[in-house]
């Protein structure tokens, strides 16, 4: 994707550095010490999320003109280390306030079961604003691409953080989560490919599909719940994160999915505009049953001390999806964009 | 044949299978087919499926997750598994 515009020091040194051949880099890392101290809300700060952000994209499809041998720099490790330290510990502390008492897993049942029950009842759980009934009854054209471009960040990529997941698991976990994403990735028709369909929504709309297009205009919020996909998906310590958000995800996608899609019926978009949507009623009602007694399920049974991450893993999710929701459904109720800078007059 | 054969031929899996799930779906997955009553072809998108079994899906024969709305329960309550 092309180099983000900087918003911050960090962003802005880190940048700079991208630019220019792997060397050792121990002025950013001694930066980053110092401005992380002063740092108050890491999920909300524009500048560490962008930084994390562009550190993480060295791990998937790169950023423009940036020497690929930068990815396992061990300044840039060290770096990327320094970011997700404060970063996961904020999550930690954003997944206990969201949900402070997570219900025991129930003992009668097989433990997978019962860790699908717990998921299901936390998914359930959930009580903030909605996001997809806003964009069924109310939302504008203008509000649509909005939340199109709030999603893009993830949606051209989709699936892609999961897959990290896939080497560090076994059995059953581990063919759970290859069915899951064969399916999130067209089973072989590249057509299919959930981020494809994704494409096609946006192009319907006007938008630029290219992945990355829209990074400098979503808020840090946008960015930070990518970024907390790649943290558990990077970190083979945190595979119980990734499988418990997974797990969460799906289980909270068929219904609004199907509220997304009469959304953009309401302004008379057509079957190939809403196919996105409509793939994902069917697609994540399918997913959240395999996701939640087969992977988080499974990896649990395979090794029950994973279940507290598990359980991170699904209530961090959450809780950044309340926080991403309350910034846009707050913005759009006071006449205002959810975007943090105008669009590209291309848009 | 001997009996370890025999119950090693019993335990080959089956070319299909469904998974019964709680409170849910019946998650098809494996070598099978989805016909009308007149044997023409459901329109089908992936390998595995989940069938409606609530009765309450607006895209029936599959499932959309909408059992979870109606509170559609597969077992008695006191089954061992708490509503929490």
């Amino acid at each position: 994707m092309h180099i983000p515009e900087q918003r911050g020091p960090i962003s802005a040194a880190l940048l700079a550095i991208l630019a220019g051949q792997p060397v050792d880099t121990p002025d950013l890392h001694a930066l980053v010490t110092s401005q992380l101290a002063e740092a108050q809300d890491v999920i909300e700060d524009d500048d560490l999320q962008l930084a994390l952000f562009c550190l993480y994209e060295l791990h998937y499809s790169g950023l423009d003109g940036v020497d690929d041998s930068w990815e396992w720099h061990p300044g840039m490790i060290a770096v990327r280390r320094l970011l997700e330290k404060p970063f996961e510990q904020g999550l930690r502390t954003a997944a206990k306030a969201a949900v402070p008492d997570i219900p025991q897993v129930p003992g009668a049942v097989p433990i997978s079961d019962g860790v699908a029950t717990v998921l299901f009842n936390l998914a359930a759980s959930d009580t903030g604003p909605s996001m997809s009934k806003y964009v069924a009854k109310r939302a504008t054209l203008s509000q649509l691409k909005e939340f199109l471009i709030q999603k893009s960040i993830y949606q051209l990529k989709e699936a892609d953080p999961h897959t990290w997941a896939i080497p560090r698991l076994a059995g059953r976990a581990k063919a759970a989560l290859v069915e899951i994403q064969a399916d999130e990735y067209g089973g072989g028709r590249a057509d299919r490919m959930h981020s494809a369909l994704f494409a096609r929504t946006m192009r319907a709309l006007g938008l630029d599909d290219r992945y990355g297009a829209y990074v400098n205009t979503v808020p840090a919020l946008a960015l930070a719940s990518v970024n907390m996909m790649s943290l558990f998906g990077l970190n083979r310590r945190l595979r119980g994160a990734i499988a418990g958000h997974l797990a969460i995800y799906e289980m909270t996608s068929s219904r609004p999915n199907q509220l997304y899609g009469n959304g953009f019926r309401r302004h008379n978009f057509d079957a190939a505009a809403t196919a996105y949507f409509d793939e994902h009623v069917e697609a994540d009602a399918v997913h959240e049953q395999i996701a939640g007694r087969d992977l988080a399920g499974g990896l649990v049974e395979a090794d029950p001390d994973l279940l507290p991450d598990v359980l991170f893993g699904a209530t961090a999710a959450l809780a950044l999806d309340t926080l991403l929701t309350h910034h846009v459904v707050d913005a759009w109720e006071n006449g205002r964009s959810s975007l943090r800078t105008k669009l590209p007059a291309a848009a | 044949m001997t009996t370890e054969d025999q119950e090693h031929m019993n335990h080959e899996p089956a070319e299909g299978s469904i998974v019964v799930c709680p409170d849910g779906p019946l998650l098809v997955r494996g070598d099978f087919e989805i016909l009308t009553p007149t044997g023409e072809p459901v329109p089908r998108q992936r390998r595995t499926v989940a069938l409606c079994r609530c009765g309450a899906s607006a895209i029936k024969p599959y499932c959309d997750g909408t059992h979870k709305l109606i509170k559609f329960r597969t077992e008695p309550a006191d089954a061992g598994r708490p509503e929490t």
